[in-house]
């Protein structure tokens, strides 16, 4: 089973190395890739086709659909109640600091390989048709393998650096893939955002290690999971206050998942990524990088089950996310950042869930989710592809009798999503209510309404997205009308494994997951305390609380349909009547010119006075620029020593003897 | 043992008659005997050399009643100070006919200059010391005003007459001196005479010694003369100067200190250090400045000749031979760069500014790439063999404790870096101008030899390392 892990984890990076290396080269000297400025104003790029070998993208795609396979096969070895721990090598051993390298498969990596591999290879199939017309196909397929990569070194990860090295690994792919097309300005601001916003939150992961080391004086998983209850309620002191050991480091470890995971104050960068090309949305910023935070916290269940309070702010967190990203969701015109926020809300779901100590119904939505926001991103950029690079879905409209089967794909998706009955998110989402509701506290059941609207809301901006793209009066130009056509078979295909997800996840793994035997099933990857009961207390919730999301679902379905199909003046009213709370949510809280105001410019004030005054008048000033300055003072004093003269030149010699012999005396004296 | 009287000092004797010979031949034949004159020479430095390293004996031999000896110091030595003047002459051929001052009595001036190297690298005495360095000194006076029909050329030759008979005075002044307290001339006598405790006056009298030595390495503050004269004097001249001259006088400071005065090392080692950072000092300030090709290398020697003396300070097997491998490495980065220069020509006329060789990269790629090696050299990049050169005596320093002079040496070599780098610079990255004129076959052989040299010697240090083991094994 070793050989099938290393298997797993390293066969994307060589794909990566191989398409990055050498497919690259074979592109240039095939003389094919068009010059990048020509590029420029090509939306969504795919109009300079290419002739040069197709192999880089085959073999990644390749290794992506073989290691999907292996992680099946691995999944249900684990699922069986086997765990392994590989070691690769040892990476550093410095004083008491020892960081192996060395995979942890239990449940959890697993549900991660799994999810991770089989969208990254589904994901790289459709790119062979998205992707078709773009000149730099085999940087994409490299990054995109890196990413995968990254992100499995992070889910198999042994111990906090590891998982550090992940975590910075998917964070540099996503990066990269945000600004892919790096000649169009927009994507190469939002990359920036992006990476400078997770900054923010790797400085807290980052304390969090140096805390978890300076605590424990290990980093390895076992290690301090094991020391965890030894230092449950135990205090340092800080700032004149005690503040408790474990808390403090949930948070800092809770600050750079709400980081990757774009929560609350920490999202801003998740609509901006929608930039990268559509595939990569579904890839990362859908399935499986903004989850990783999701999978930190499970992952550190002996912690947060030891600390209470730091639990009680990943409730809150994940409420306040779930439904300020449904309301923003709302009235966004662009199919891709409707689904984005939609992505941030559904992530603010699993937080709540991990607050809650349900761990596994956490981990359970991400699992379903993966599959059916993968399949809407995706089925958004057959609708993209189709309209020739339109986003906004107020030019859409009436589309279904030409994007059948895309109108089929995103049917599912928001089924799934809205939690129609025995769809897979009917199983995850609402069983998240019910836990939140089960919780019995007062985050547990502030979380337990703002889930409840957020429901609505979801099925509502789920629905006027299906109606503004495919139904209803069209409004489309002529021109482009003509054009559309459904996507070809290589990028419709891997949508059937994504439906299939979509629609059956649920019922097939809801047993195992969240049913019954779900600790057997979980064993130790994941920690109880020995006051959680959650799971038990979530067959007791009422009825009203149980068939709240459905009936949310359907009221959210009756008003889209009432607002986009029956009579399509109300929203427009709405609109108008409400206008200052319509620009509230049209212009997403104003976060991103909050942060403008507060953080954005004092930092290029700060960063401005720092370069012009600190580095430029101080540190080049008496530095560099001064010590050069200084050289050519000396130089130019002893160059006018040289004057030419003969006596001053026989006095300079006869000064320096009378010198030497002065000294020598003095010294000898 | 051949101890006879003349027997160690062959080859000194038919250099000597060799010269005369030549003379003879010059002045019979007239002005039409340049060429002829120039490939003799070459043959009676080749013959001297030849006898020098096989027709000298084994080990220690001495002549003239022991004031002349010739053991491995002296034949390392007077090999290297035959192989610079032959180049001298090699790289004059060309350059004396474009400039019409063809004369036979070049060659000639240069062959006593050598015969008056070799003997004071030979010199086992104070008299034999002064013989041989007057010699060199007299035939180096007329060759810095070769060119008679240039003003500068002959400032160039009577500023250096001057200084450099002032510099004589002094050394003959330090040298009664220590007569007077030690009652002998020849070193081994001095060295068992002060033994015991030294006189101040004989402290005063090395101090004159040692002024007139260092007047000949134009170590600061007796280099004054070395930048108007190497701007003035012809450039195979100059190349000359930048030598073979350093290496005999380098060689005989060495004897001089370790054979004579080993007692008085206490003193002595004051006055190298202080000469050597003044020289490292002033050779990277005063550099940075200079517009002429010619009056900048006359700082780097400087500069060079600073690194050389902190070899010879730290002293012991390491500094010593430190000191000999950096003067092997400095006469062959020096020749290929005044090779490059006399090779530098536009519309019949030299180049010597700085200016001049702006964008040189862009027509002729061999030349500049040539220079570009032989400049990173003379900064002390590695791998190329300058590096080394520094590397040797900086490491003897650290070894002897001599931390403080190390990193000087460290921070002069980077401030001199600048106006090496900067003619690289000026060279890749400046506008273009006009092809250099072709250059003669020996030029572009002693360029390409040197830039292998500084390519090469990382590679294949071996050679140069023996050799100047071999020239201090039996010397300490």
């Amino acid at each position: 089973m070793n050989t099938v892990f290393l298997t797993i984890v390293f066969l994307p990076l060589l794909g990566a190395l191989i398409a990055g290396l050498a497919g690259t080269a074979v592109f240039r000297y095939a003389g094919s890739a068009p010059p990048a400025v020509e590029h420029a104003d090509d939306g969504e790029g795919h109009h300079h086709a290419h002739d040069g070998p197709r192999w880089p993208m085959l073999l990644t795609t390749g290794l992506l659909i073989v290691i999907a396979v292996l992680s099946w096969y691995a999944f249900f070895d684990v699922a069986a109640g086997h765990t392994y721990r590989v070691v690769v090598a040892e990476w550093l051993r410095s004083g008491r600091l020892v960081a192996p390298w060395a995979l942890r498969i239990d449940m959890l990596s697993a549900v991660m390989l799994v999810v991770v591999t089989t969208v990254s290879a589904v994901v790289h199939v459709y790119s062979l048709g998205y992707m078709s017309h773009d000149p730099h196909q085999p940087r994409f397929f490299a990054y995109l393998s890196f990413f995968t990569f990254a992100m499995l070194m992070l889910v198999t990860s042994d111990n906090l650096l590891q998982m550090f090295f992940g975590w910075e690994g998917v964070g540099l792919a996503s990066y990269l893939l945000i600004g892919f097309w790096y000649t169009r300005p927009a994507a190469n601001a939002a990359a920036i955002k992006a990476f400078v916003v997770n900054r923010v939150g790797d400085f807290g992961f980052a304390l969090g290690i140096f805390a978890t080391f300076a605590v424990f004086g290990s980093i390895e998983f076992t290690a301090i999971f094991e020391a965890a209850p030894a230092m449950a309620g135990k205090t340092f002191p800080f700032l004149g206050g005690e503040h408790d050991i474990l808390t403090t480091i949930c948070l800092l470890l809770f600050m750079g998942a709400m980081g990757k995971s774009a929560q609350f104050l920490l999202h801003t960068w998740l609509p901006d990524a929608m930039e990268g090309p559509t595939p990569v949305s579904a890839l990362i910023h859908a399935a499986t990088m903004v989850t990783a935070g999701v999978f930190l916290v499970a992952r550190f269940s002996p912690f947060y089950e030891l600390a209470p309070a730091a639990q009680n702010v990943v409730i809150l967190i994940g409420a306040i996310t779930a439904f300020f990203a449904a309301t923003v969701g709302l009235v966004q015109r662009d199919i891709k950042r409707v689904i984005a926020y939609s992505t941030c809300s559904q992530l603010g779901y699993m937080f709540v869930a991990m607050g809650v100590g349900a761990y596994g119904v956490g981990m359970f939505h991400l699992f379903t989710h993966a599959f059916f926001k993968a399949l809407l991103f995706l089925g958004a950029g057959s609708v993209i592809h189709a309209m020739s690079d339109e986003q906004d879905m107020f030019r859409m409209g009436g589309l279904f009798p030409y994007l059948k089967k895309t109108w089929f794909f995103m049917l599912v998706g928001t089924l799934a999503l809205t939690g129609f009955p025995f769809t897979a998110g009917y199983f995850s989402k609402d069983a998240i209510i019910e836990a939140a509701f089960a919780a019995h506290s007062q985050p547990g059941m502030f979380a337990f309404w703002m889930l409840v609207i957020a429901a609505l809301f979801t099925s509502f901006y789920s629905w006027r997205l299906m109606f503004l793209t495919f139904h209803g009066k069209s409004r489309v130009s002529r021109e482009t009308l003509a054009r559309v056509h459904d996507s070809p078979p290589v990028m419709i295909l891997p949508l059937y494994v994504l439906a299939a997800g979509a629609l059956f996840a649920g019922v097939l793994f809801a047993g195992k997951f969240i049913g019954a035997s779900e600790a057997v099933f979980w064993g130790k990857a994941i920690y109880r305390g020995p006051h959680n009961e959650i799971l038990h207390l979530m067959h007791e919730t009422p009825a009203w609380a149980k068939y709240a999301a459905t009936v949310m679902m359907a009221a959210g379905f009756a008003t889209a349909w009432l607002f986009y199909i029956a009579s399509p003046a109300i929203p427009e009213k709405l609109a108008e009547i409400f206008r200052p709370l319509y620009l509230f949510l049209y212009n997403k809280w104003y976060f991103d010119e909050l942060y403008e105001r507060i953080f954005v410019r004092p930092a290029f004030w700060l960063g401005r006075l720092l370069w012009k005054g600190g580095d430029g008048k101080v540190i080049d000033g008496f530095g560099p620029n001064g010590v050069a300055a200084r050289v050519l003072d000396v130089t130019a004093w002893a160059s006018r020593l040289q004057t030419g003269y003969l006596n001053h030149y026989a006095f300079a010699m006869l000064l320096g003897l009378a010198a030497l012999v002065t000294y020598l005396m003095m010294m000898g004296g | 043992m051949h101890n006879d009287l003349f027997f160690a000092a062959r080859p000194e004797i038919a250099l000597g008659l060799m010269a005369l010979a030549l003379l003879m031949i010059g002045v019979f034949r007239k002005d039409k005997s340049a060429d002829l004159i120039n490939s003799l020479s070459l043959l009676a430095l080749g013959v001297a050399a030849f006898m020098v390293i096989f027709m000298s004996g084994e080990g220690k031999v001495s002549a003239f009643n022991g004031a002349f000896v010739t053991d491995g110091l002296a034949r390392v030595m007077k090999a290297l100070a035959l192989f610079a003047s032959a180049l001298a002459i090699i790289m004059s051929v060309h350059f004396m006919k474009w400039e019409k001052m063809e004369r036979f009595e070049y060659p000639v001036l240069i062959v006593l200059a050598t015969l008056g190297m070799m003997t004071m690298i030979s010199a086992a005495g104070l008299i034999a010391l002064y013989l041989g360095l007057e010699l060199q000194a007299l035939a180096l006076y007329v060759l810095a005003a070769m060119n008679r029909d240039s003003t500068r050329s002959a400032e160039a030759g009577l500023k250096y007459f001057v200084l450099g008979a002032l510099s004589s005075g002094l050394l003959l002044y330090g040298a009664s001196l220590v007569y007077g307290f030690a009652g002998t001339v020849s070193f081994a006598g001095i060295a068992t005479a002060i033994k015991g405790g030294m006189h101040v006056g004989v402290t005063i009298g090395l101090v004159f010694i040692l002024a007139g030595l260092a007047f000949k390495i134009s170590s600061v503050p007796f280099h004054m003369w070395t930048p108007d004269v190497y701007e003035g004097a012809p450039t195979p001249v100059t190349a000359f100067f930048a030598a073979a001259p350093k290496i005999a006088a380098m060689a005989v400071i060495i004897r001089v200190l370790y054979e004579a005065f080993p007692a008085a090392s206490d003193q002595w080692r004051q006055v190298l250090i202080f000469m050597s950072i003044a020289s490292m000092a002033l050779g990277a300030f005063a550099g940075i400045a200079q517009q002429n090709i010619k009056r900048l290398m006359a700082y780097s020697s400087i500069g060079h000749m600073g690194y050389v003396l902190i070899g010879l300070a730290a002293g012991g097997q390491m500094g010593l031979r430190g000191a000999i491998i950096y003067l092997v490495i400095y006469l062959v980065m020096t020749a290929g760069v005044f090779a490059c220069i006399i090779a530098m020509r536009r519309d019949g006329r030299a180049i010597e500014t700085i200016e001049d060789f702006s964008g040189l990269a862009r027509h002729n790629k061999g030349l500049a790439f040539a220079l570009a090696m032989l400049m990173f050299s003379l900064a002390g990049i590695p791998p190329l063999a300058g590096f080394f050169a520094k590397y040797f005596v900086l490491l003897a320093a650290i070894k002897a404790g001599m931390l403080t002079l190390a990193i000087i040496g460290v921070l002069a070599s980077v401030v001199s870096a600048v106006y090496y780098l900067r003619i690289v610079k000026v060279m890749y990255f400046d506008e273009p101008r006009d092809a250099v004129s072709p250059m003669p076959m020996e030029l572009k052989l002693i360029i390409a030899l040197a830039t292998i040299f500084v390519l090469g010697f990382a590679a294949w240090p071996g050679p140069v390392v023996t050799l100047a083991q071999s020239a201090i094994v039996a010397f300490l």
